[in-house]
């Protein structure tokens, strides 16, 4: 029998692997190890599609993985949803991998439903955790072992649904940026593995599309690398008013957050959207100010570690998950936060 | 003149929950959502219709759903749509993303002629914006996701300026192609007193066969198949034959993933501290804050 194997995707920025990349790898390789046993190894393996890509490979071996399926073709430079469907479908469908893993990027939300449908498997958007578990349907008594759990918030973020592809394998899901966590490197140059060269295939109906511009700026918002968040809600009230909240930020060294009511009356640019439909923080210190705690936006933050709610209503949702209430004017409560800080200071 | 199909879908209003539709539990109360016109659909249909302004185009507009999905093809027409098709059959129920976009495609097949096929990005329901790329691989044509702008359009050939991650790109692609729009696209417009005056009596198959035999005798202007055919008013129903699709490809057989289980989301109580919104009060908290490196 073959050995099975776990597929990551290996996502390209302008400056390298995606981060979102490395941390499936990592979540990879804790999957791979929950399905090894003693006389038979799962392998964790990267597909990577790109140009004069091949010089880089051994940063991927220190990322611990087993195996590198290399597409490395002049050709292949720009993501293209169908020239990078066209290569991995194919690859896809002679490996036969167990399960494969994207980053629930733009790219990765394009590229994998493309690529579920050519194959005509399941695939699992924007989980947000993966285990390896057994199942058993109590109506039709069938059994599987060792399937992918996908975990991810439905319904608005109202429900966490776990999702199998019991049959139709690969298993296939995007997993949300920022949510696994990435483990350490081995000391450059250790990881150790093999590389397989793919040969490319390239058709000239994958390149109907053509990029005619392309505008990448580096992010200025870094919501998910963000220890501390100041985050304001409709609460806040007005433009004017958030200013405070900017304030607060920046005297704490925090990154600033929104609510989507906030960012939908124009009050801050979307880039700070904490929620469902935003981006999931867990920082060490949540201030959510004027927020009242729509579930969308708790999905969004509730694992923060320690988490302070001002809000003027004493029944709102955000109080119940609150570590530090505040019951009052957040107008007058700030500037008594950035006073108070820097007098300490 | 441009062939535009739209794709919507009906969805349960998932954004604002309030108490009113939470059960005791702290759990959502799904069957008290109101059933809308999923958000970025709006957007798309939208798309379609600023095109047929200005280059002429004819807009069909599809949905898969249960018969009570036919509203939100009524909305459609409200807001300028020329065609509306509901695929509706009790075998399409429970599919996931891989079988709706074959039912999808398949239907799409027997339209005979399509530049543009235009879908929001995703779905407020499932947010899985997997549906538009899934058809336009089964329909072996391009797919452009997060459309922004159309910026040009001739013959045969489409320019769009999308959204991307931290950024834009702007692509050019030969049609057909299959568009998903971003919300940010475009504001949809309301629909027209003038048009929702006409299409309000829009029936379809499912609702005729409701309407008494009484009624119908009655009101023949407003019940015959053939009256409303003549004045567009009758909303196409297909089922899994009128598509000609493999019924194992279709609903719960033809989907591969499977819902295993749900965890409501309930907010758990914090043990929470209650600090005085006085300089006292947040002085001792700042400080606090400060002893346990948390600031």
């Amino acid at each position: 029998m073959n050995k099975k194997q776990i597929w990551v995707y290996i996502e390209n920025t302008n400056k390298g692997i995606a981060d979102v990349s490395k941390e499936l790898l990592s979540k990879g390789r804790e999957l791979a190890g929950r399905l090894s046993s003693y006389n038979q190894k799962t392998e964790l393996c990267a597909i990577w599609l790109g140009s004069n890509i091949k010089k880089n490979v051994q940063m991927l071996f220190d990322m611990r993985c087993d195996k590198i399926y290399l597409v490395d073709h002049p050709e292949l430079k720009d993501f293209k949803v169908l020239s990078y469907t066209t290569n991995l479908v194919e690859n896809i469908k002679k490996y036969n991998p167990y399960i494969v893993l994207f980053g629930a990027t733009s790219i990765g939300r394009e590229l994998a439903p493309r690529i579920a449908s050519a194959v005509r498997c399941g695939l699992t958007a924007d989980c947000t955790d993966l285990q390896i578990g057994d199942i058993e349907f109590k109506t039709n008594k069938k059994a599987y072992k060792d399937l992918l759990l996908q975990i991810r918030p439905a319904f608005g973020g109202n429900i966490i649904a776990t999702i199998i592809n019991p049959e139709m394998h690969p298993q296939m899901a995007t997993v949300r940026p920022g949510v696994m966590k990435t483990l350490e490197l081995l000391p450059t140059g250790t990881g150790k593995g093999e590389v397989i060269a793919l040969e490319a295939k390239i058709r000239p109906e994958d390149f109907i599309v053509e990029i005619i511009q392309k505008i990448q700026e580096e992010k200025k918002v870094d919501l998910i690398g963000a220890q501390i968040i100041v985050s304001g809600g409709i609460g806040v009230g007005n433009k004017e008013n958030f200013k405070l909240i900017k304030e607060l930020a920046q005297t704490l060294g925090a990154e600033i957050g929104a609510t989507r009511a906030a960012v939908d009356s124009g009050w801050i640019h979307k880039d700070h959207q904490v929620g469902q439909t935003g981006v999931t923080v867990r920082p060490r210190l949540y201030i959510a100010c004027g927020i009242s705690g729509s579930i969308q936006h708790l999905a969004g933050m509730q694992e923060s570690k320690q988490i302070i709610a001002i809000n003027k209503d004493p029944d709102a949702p955000i109080m119940k998950i609150a570590h530090y209430k505040i019951n009052g004017d957040l107008n007058r409560i700030i500037p008594m936060m950035i006073k108070a800080y820097k007098e300490k200071e | 003149m441009y062939q535009i199909i739209v794709l919507v879908k009906q969805v349960p209003d998932t954004r604002n929950i309030t108490t009113k539709t939470m059960k005791e539990d702290g759990t959502v109360n799904r069957t008290a959502l109101p059933a809308i016109f999923n958000p970025e659909d709006l957007n798309a249909l939208e798309s379609a219709l600023l095109i047929k302004e200005k280059y002429g185009a004819i807009v069909t507009v599809i949905t898969m759903g249960p018969p009570s999905a036919a509203e939100i093809l009524r909305e459609s027409l409200y807001r300028g749509a020329d065609k509306v098709i509901l695929l509706t059959d009790r075998r399409f129920a429970g599919s996931d993303t891989l079988a709706t976009s074959y039912i999808l495609s398949t239907a799409i097949k027997r339209i005979e002629k399509f530049d543009i096929i235009f879908a929001g990005r995703q779905a407020i329901d499932g947010d899985t914006a997997q549906v538009g790329p899934q058809v336009a691989e089964k329909l072996n044509i391009p797919q452009i996701t997060y459309m922004q702008e159309v910026l040009h359009l001739n013959k045969n050939e489409i320019k769009v300026k999308r959204l991307i991650d931290n950024g834009i790109e702007v692509l050019k692609s030969k049609l057909p192609v299959l568009i998903t729009v971003n919300n940010t696209s475009n504001t949809p417009r309301f629909p027209s007193i003038k048009q929702m005056a006409k299409f309000k009596k829009a029936i379809s198959n499912s609702e005729l066969t409701k309407v008494s035999n009484t009624l119908k005798y009655l009101s023949p202007e407003l019940y015959s198949e053939e009256t409303l055919i003549q004045n567009r008013l009758l909303i196409n129903e297909w089922n899994l034959e009128d598509i000609n699709a493999d019924p194992s490809l279709c609903g719960i057989s033809g989907s591969p993933t499977k819902v295993f289980k749900i965890n409501y989301v309930t907010l758990e109580a914090q043990e929470t501290k209650e600090i005085l919104p006085n300089e006292k009060g947040i002085q001792a908290l700042m400080q606090e804050l400060i002893k346990e490196h948390i600031v």
